[in-house]
């Protein structure tokens, strides 16, 4: 009995195979366990009879299981035997509990069948020429892969190599497949031109915050639930890290964890938290808030766009003003106070003008978050933020000024407190150290004309990046110049059409395209070359989540066709080289292409976050820090989905034990062991960004949906999502829609001087006249097209912020039928 | 019944694979006397009863009907939402029924008149009666299960005939 029918579904037997799986998706890192069995056998209903324990005789009560048919799945190993699978989240995990995600809980759907939402997935490497994609084979392709990277590394130098890569966990990352890729791009090849997969260069999101001497995953996902109140900047986690807003926020908002607090806490006033959600937009999160914790214990300052740092700046100086600052904390553990409350200072009345609050609900955010309580004990208070200002209208100022109010108030270092990020994907960052002493804009490089060469590693510059329209025009132009010489070059041996392709790209101002991904994507439009890669279950894989959790990922199947590891691609590609030099007689090139021996991704994994910090090892920049060689494989199956939080301290017998929370001994991340305070004066919007603002009436705001995970690259073929999202929307007011003419599920087009987009209409009372917000990243629609080219000091973009027009150019009649446009996030 | 948009919504949701039956075993097929032609795409394959919901011209628009279907332990809803809907049988094919427990976790949805959606309060799932059940925001993975309904003009009475989609807390829809 196949799994996917739609009125019943097949239990795993009692025996069936059960292996850990950390969610692929999004940084909450929620623990599910496969179960996998021969797909001729069903378990039983009674609970003996099948691995779930559970007696399906009679109606399951409510919140006793999470199991639907997105959960299963009928696959095939490379012998041709079928095997049916179920991945359903684990009630054990510290993490979830038990609730799985809209995205999680897909997982099992999201695995290889072959007719299933993954049947578009890469099998063989592939090479375009005829007009066609022609499966090759690994050596084939490696050759020409090694030869022409070869050809450029010698006449060129590492510069006409560049690289678009993740740097993160979860599926299409993990520390396994950061070291194999950053090993050849780092310390083999040595070329600096390598970007981010969703930034233009190669930077860190929280440059700021670092400089302080404040990591930004400081605290555990337990201290949400002791917090007295928490304050959420640019981020949405009902809809984007939604376990972990379900399962730590909601219970505290409730009040369900007063005895808790009490027991942690003694003698200090306990309540159920309250929140502060800083956003322009009316999101989810803020109305389920208030559903949660009554309305009167929500504060939602709906900002001006890009007003953050005048927020932050005001509530500090009106903190530092009513003296509610921690002095002996600022005076034993920190630096630069005094300078800050300088250049920092911002009246209420100047904030409330800058930040459009009334000056009234700054002083209550302020009294909620840092007056002391009635116990007379310093408020506990949890800063969370995502990328409302890490993609905001200066990352560096805004975070500067954030962590400043964070550390004059103590809100750092204390259960309960905290000042993080919430996270996008898992994290998984294991690097041979950036070999460049500057952070360059890769992007503007491809639109120069600048690189020969361009591997986009599981990433989609095309749906995600900045000025994305200007760049996907020349990176199809410059494409297209190296495929017209591929189709004309009569006959050609590989070492042939390397010379060929090389000629194009030096002479002719080509780029060679190489995408290593799951699925083709819209990548290979205009891409000479494609890698199938794996993701986790195919492939054992290590990431940490958002309070550092470590945990290993167990493979449970094959890979479609011939599908690699990211890391054993990276080595493939490093060894094809090595044997390139070896051959040419070249042996210090040779040499640098050495250490890709590894049989497995484990292999991996010993060779880079095991050996940081080990002597005798050269610098390796790890988010396991010195201590990562502690965790073996085996420990990391045997801690299960709980795993361990980084740093780990010790091994107990085979018990890894890890780290809570960080600065708990007021020792800080700088040289002196002091946090620094930053002086961030609000700067306001950038020109190019004010300048879209004046030319055209909408803030394009835009972000992620609940249902879609990132780029869609498997949502894509998933009928749950695409009947919902056929095209990205863009949620405008009901009255601004009424004086465009037009109505819900139309198609409108978006564009200012940057580019053009389209969207479908969503009208929602939830978005400000003026304001719009568009889904994020999307495969038809790309809200990148109309984000300006402005960057930070460190290249970090302004994705949130930019303008533009909308224009109603057309419907599609069914979609107003299939469609819901029922409000997303309005009051219940 | 308009099974033409219900098969419809049925091939949507299986993600376009028009093969419902992926594996290469075969289990006993149960014969159902309401269920459309057994091995149609999508077809539902269990013994479905038939139980009468009620009559069209009695049920007030956009009020629920409450009635258990296909058994006593299974909480379903009927509304007449008062405009044609996807599904919707009746003189005006606008009479639709769900599975009132949320495919997330099983939790009641309660149905907002106002917005005509359903909303779960465990975990603040939302879905669209008038699209087929469809989630509108929430961490479902699938839309809210649909009662087939059959609609007999001359006695206009409504009756549950099937179920499009896995209830809650179930193996299979029939217990």
């Amino acid at each position: 009995m196949s799994t996917t029918t739609k009125d019943r579904i097949a239990l795993p037997p009692a025996d069936a195979q059960k292996t850990n799986m950390t969610c692929h998706f999004c940084i909450v890192g929620c623990g599910y366990h496969t179960y996998k069995w021969e797909s001729g056998r069903e378990g039983g209903r009674a609970p003996n009879q099948n691995a779930l324990g559970v007696d399906f005789r009679k109606q399951v009560p409510p919140l006793a299981i999470t199991m639907t048919q997105a959960m299963t799945n009928t696959i095939k190993d490379h012998s041709g035997k079928s095997w049916n699978i179920m991945i359903v989240p684990d009630k054990a995990c510290v993490v979830n509990s038990g609730l799985s995600s809209t995205r999680g809980g897909k997982m099992a759907s999201y695995m290889y069948s072959e007719d299933g939402v993954g049947r578009e997935r890469l099998k063989q490497p592939q090479v375009f020429q005829g007009g066609l994609w022609l499966d090759t084979s690994w050596e084939a392709a490696m050759a020409l892969y090694a030869g022409l990277t070869k050809k450029i590394l010698d006449a060129d130098g590492p510069n006409g190599l560049f690289y678009d890569c993740f740097d993160h966990g979860g599926a299409g990352g993990g520390f396994e497949n950061t070291w194999g890729t950053g090993k050849l791009m780092f310390s083999a090849l040595q070329t600096p031109m390598v970007r981010i997969h969703n930034r233009p260069a190669y930077n860190s999101e929280c440059h700021a915050t670092r400089d302080m001497g404040v990591g930004e995953l400081n605290n555990s996902y337990e201290d949400a639930q002791v917090a007295d109140v928490i304050i959420a900047t640019g981020c949405n986690p009902y809809e984007t890290q939604s376990n972990y807003f379900l399962n730590h926020w909601v219970p505290n908002l409730s009040g369900g964890t007063v005895e808790k607090k009490k027991k942690w806490f003694p003698g200090e006033t306990a309540a159920a938290a309250k929140v502060i959600i800083v956003d322009p937009r009316r999101t989810a999160t803020v109305s389920i808030c208030e559903q949660v914790a009554g309305k009167d214990n929500v504060l939602h300052l709906d900002i001006l766009p890009g007003s953050d740092t005048a927020l932050f700046n005001t509530l500090f100086t009106h903190v530092v003003q009513q003296g509610w600052h921690s002095k002996e904390f600022i005076g034993k553990f920190t630096k630069g106070f005094d300078e800050a409350v300088k250049t920092n200072r911002m009246s209420l009345e100047d904030g409330a003008k800058a930040t459009g609050i009334p000056v009234a609900k700054l002083v209550q955010a302020a009294e909620w978050a840092y007056k002391p309580k009635a116990s007379g004990h310093r408020p506990r208070t949890f800063h969370a933020y995502e990328k409302g200002i890490i993609w905001g209208n200066d990352n560096y100022v805004i975070q500067s000024a954030l962590v400043s109010l964070v550390l004059a108030t103590q809100n750092v270092g204390r259960r309960g407190t905290g000042v993080c990020r919430m996270g996008g994907h898992q994290e998984g960052y294991t690097r041979p150290p950036y070999p460049g002493d500057k952070k360059i804009y890769i992007d503007q490089e491809v639109i120069k004309g600048k690189g020969l060469m361009y591997t986009l590693w599981a990433t989609n510059p095309f749906q995600s990046t900045v000025n994305a329209q200007q760049h996907r025009d020349v990176i199809a132009k410059r494409s297209g110049i190296v495929k017209e010489a591929i189709s004309k070059a009569r006959g050609a041996s590989t070492a042939q059409m390397v010379d060929v392709i090389y000629d194009a790209c030096k002479n002719k101002g080509g780029l060679f395209v190489v995408g290593i991904n799951l699925y083709p994507t819209t990548i290979s439009e205009h891409a000479h070359m494609m890698l199938p890669a794996t993701h986790p279950g195919e492939m054992n894989l290590t990431s940490m989540n958002g309070e550092r959790r470590l945990r290993l990922s167990e493979r449970f199947m094959d890979p479609p066709g011939s599908a690699k590891p990211d890391c054993l691609i990276a080595a493939h590609m490093a060894n094809a080289l090595k044997a390139l030099y070896t051959s040419a007689g070249n042996a210090p090139m040779a040499k640098r292409f050495e250490g890709f021996d590894w049989k497995t991704e484990e292999d991996a994994f010993n060779d880079g976050f095991r050996r940081a910090g080990r002597p005798g090892v050269g610098p390796i920049d790890s988010q396991g820090g010195d201590t990562g060689y502690m965790a073996t494989y085996a420990l990391l199956r045997k801690a299960g989905n709980n795993g361990v939080q980084l740093p780990i301290k010790e091994v107990k017998g085979d018990k890894l034990i890890g780290t809570e929370i960080h600065y708990a001994d007021g020792k800080f991340d700088t040289k002196d062991g002091k946090a620094e305070f930053k002086p961030a004066p609000w700067n306001g919007l950038p020109k190019d960004v004010a300048d879209q603002k004046a030319k055209h009436p909408f803030w394009i705001n835009n972000g992620r949906a609940n249902e879609v995970w990132q780029t869609a690259y498997h949502d894509q073929y998933n009928a749950f999502v695409m009947d919902r999202y056929p095209l990205a929307y863009l949620e405008i007011n009901p009255k601004d829609a009424e004086g465009l003419g037009v109505k819900a599920g139309d198609v409108v087009e978006v564009f200012n001087d940057y580019g053009n987009t389209y969207a479908m209409a969503y009208p929602t009372a939830s978005a400000k006249p003026g304001h719009t917000f568009m889904l994020f990243g999307y495969v038809k629609g790309v809200a990148g097209n109309v984000t300006t080219a402005w960057v930070d000091r460190n290249v970090i973009p302004y994705y949130k912020g930019t303008w533009g027009s909308v224009k109603r150019v057309g419907t599609v009649e069914q979609w107003k039928s299939s469609v819901s446009f029922k409000p997303r996030s309005e009051k219940v | 019944m308009d099974s033409a948009k219900l098969n419809r919504r049925f091939f949507l949701k299986s993600g376009g694979t028009a093969a419902a039956v992926v594996g290469s075993v075969v289990i006993p097929i149960h014969s159902a006397s309401a269920a459309p032609a057994a091995g149609a795409a999508g077809a539902t394959t269990l013994p479905y009863p038939l139980k009468a919901v009620g009559k069209a011209g009695a049920m007030p628009a956009n009020q629920v009907v409450n009635f258990t279907y296909p058994d006593a332990s299974s909480p379903c809803v009927a509304i007449r939402m008062g405009s044609t809907v996807p599904g919707g049988v009746g003189p005006n094919k606008d009479i639709v029924a769900y599975s009132s427990l949320c495919t997330h976790m099983g939790c009641p949805v309660s149905y907002e008149g106002a917005t005509k959606t359903f909303k779960c309060g465990c975990h603040f799932s939302v879905f669209d009666p008038e699209n087929s059940g469809q989630m509108v925001c929430g961490q479902a993975t699938e839309n809210l299960p649909m009662v087939r309904l059959n609609y007999d003009a001359k006695t206009d009475t409504v009756t549950a005939v099937g179920v499009d989609g896995l209830i809650y807390g179930r193996q299979a829809n029939i217990l």
